[in-house]
């Protein structure tokens, strides 16, 4: 029977250490709302979500009593709406007017996010595809819950240049529509290389065409949990710093499942993944940058960083691994800047650079996240970004993301605050040299030679 | 059977375990094991209880021990003991 000390270290980890359930994501198909009335479109879309998500909200609140755990967000995402509009929307105006529904129907079942607002154009873009990526800045400028991906590469067909290029465009303009507020729909747009299925976290989040009618799926995230765990082995060797963090992540990762198999008995929606990722939020102890810094590190950036967050990551997923049957999405560490005060310190002290943030992506689970640059940053600038951090993906067959916010009228030096969950953080400098030639070729990054593997 | 974990933390005082049993036997909650220690003055227990003919709904239970916590001076937690047992056992 369950002892005294395993009760206290479990609870303690809730209360203390932040460990959450950081969300209940329901993946909802689309792909039978396709109409050619755009009207009827909409109002199948908003039915479906709110029939299938209906108690997606009341079943989270139940599971964070039954368990005394919390769970922190309720979401849904959807099949990619550049599939599902297609054969109705002439315009971005029509795309964006889908995003309104998706927001209404968002707003009705009470959940925090709703994402699949979103096109995946790794190879090429449809005429759909290209309609929905212009209509990105309307529609995030006029929703509030709504949140927008792209994949634009992968390692078995190569980058999309063209779409690269019309990215830049697009997060600059985004930026603009919504500069009121700090350029805020920046935060809710990202771009992808190899952008997986079945990731419940947002803004990323799409419901693949490759999945089911519907699938919960879980993500637990407690970077505090790690952190104290490792406090208690200071100055041990690697072997034993190792075995500490794959143990954590192991009891972590336990009660996602727990969770994910309740919440899908209770909805009656099948079971998909448990994403077990360290993913900070503003509180205190709720950080991964204190985490590498309990590995040894003065700040996030110190030399040695990217070292530490390889090894964090790794044991992080062994750990996972084990604990549960499905484990998917994007497993592993986020490194968001403004989500997380230590990294924000670090970026303050001059420690973390846009370049080491670079490096580290190329061992954690995705990419640039939530970084704020100047404002005045040139479109082929952000372009050059997001085709550089699309490579390292490609390259080591893994996903790779970019969500940065040009924050229109600020510049270096300066902060900017999103509130919530999404904290607030230093505009970070950007290189000056410039990329347009390089950008404007056009045309697409043949797939590398190890995606032959037929 | 549905067991259930219900924590006790707080600083020590007379009655704890008597308020806690007393609202448990009302609602025919049946005590399967308690453990309990004072460290520095502070009242820790842990009782393993089972809820399968409670006459209240879970999420009751919970508000109503934590309420009556509060009118004792500590901090009652309910929880299913499928989070220990999933997180502590393979």
């Amino acid at each position: 029977m369950i002892n005294f000390y395993e009760v206290n270290e479990t609870n303690r980890m809730i209360e203390e250490d932040c460990l959450d359930v950081r969300t209940i994501t329901i993946g909802i198909s689309l792909l039978d709302c396709i109409d050619s009335d755009l009207a009827s479109c909409k109002k199948k879309i908003y039915d479906k979500i709110t029939t299938v998500a209906k108690d997606l909200v009341s079943t989270g609140e139940y599971i964070e009593k039954e368990f005394g755990i919390p769970v922190v967000n309720k979401r849904v995402s959807v099949t990619p709406i550049a599939l599902v509009g297609g054969a109705c929307c002439k315009t971005p105006e029509d795309f964006a007017s889908i995003a309104k529904t998706l927001d209404e129907a968002a707003h009705t079942v009470g959940i925090n996010f709703i994402g699949g607002y979103s096109a995946l154009v790794s190879k090429g873009m449809t005429t759909a595809d290209e309609l929905l990526i212009r209509s990105i800045p309307l529609a995030l400028s006029t929703t509030e819950l709504v949140c927008s991906s792209v994949n634009l590469g992968s390692t078995k067909t190569g980058i999309n240049m063209d779409a690269v290029k019309l990215m830049g465009e697009i997060v600059k303009e985004t930026a603009e529509y919504t500069k009121e507020n700090d350029s805020l729909g920046c935060a809710k747009l990202v771009v992808f290389c190899n952008a997986p299925d079945d990731n419940p976290f947002m803004a990323g989040a799409f419901h693949g065409v490759t999945e089911a009618d519907a699938i919960i799926n879980v993500g637990v995230s407690g970077p505090g949990v790690v952190r104290n765990a490792l406090e208690k082995v200071r100055g041990e060797n690697f072997e034993v710093l190792c075995e500490t963090i794959k143990k954590t992540a192991f009891k972590v990762t336990r009660v996602g499942q727990l969770v994910a198999k309740e919440a899908s008995k209770l909805l009656n929606i099948p079971f998909g993944i448990v994403d077990l990722s360290l993913a900070p939020t503003p509180a205190i102890g709720d950080s991964v940058a204190d985490i590498l810094c309990e590995i040894g590190l003065e700040y996030a950036g110190a030399p040695g960083t990217t070292a530490a967050l390889a090894l964090l990551n790794d044991q992080v997923k062994k750990g996972g691994v084990m604990a549960s049957s499905y484990v998917g999405g994007l497993s592993g560490a986020f490194i968001p800047v403004s989500e997380d005060q230590g990294m924000i310190d670090a970026v303050v002290a001059g420690a973390l650079t846009l370049e080491k943030l670079e490096a580290m992506t190329c061992v954690c689970s995705v990419g640039l996240d939530m970084i704020a640059i100047p404002g005045d940053t040139k479109a082929t600038t952000i372009s050059g970004i997001i085709a550089d951090e699309l490579a390292i993906g490609m390259i080591n067959q893994k996903t790779t993301a970019v969500r940065i916010i040009p924050v229109i009228g600020k510049g270096v030096g300066e902060k900017v605050e999103f509130g919530g969950l999404l904290g607030y953080a230093p505009i970070m400098p950007v290189n000056p040299y410039s990329c347009d030639a390089f950008v404007n070729r056009g045309g697409r990054i043949p797939a590398p030679i190890h995606s032959f593997k037929n | 059977m549905k067991k259930t974990i219900i924590t006790v933390v707080g600083k020590d005082t007379v009655g704890i375990i008597a308020k806690v049993c007393t609202y448990l036997a009302d609602h025919k909650i049946n005590i399967l094991d308690i453990s309990q220690t004072i460290v520095q003055d502070f009242f820790n227990m842990m009782m393993v209880v089972d809820t399968n003919d409670a006459t209240v709904a879970f999420g009751e239970l919970c508000d109503e021990l934590e309420a009556l916590g509060e009118e004792i001076g500590v901090i009652i937690k309910c929880q299913r003991e499928d989070i220990f047992d999933k997180m502590h056992r393979i």
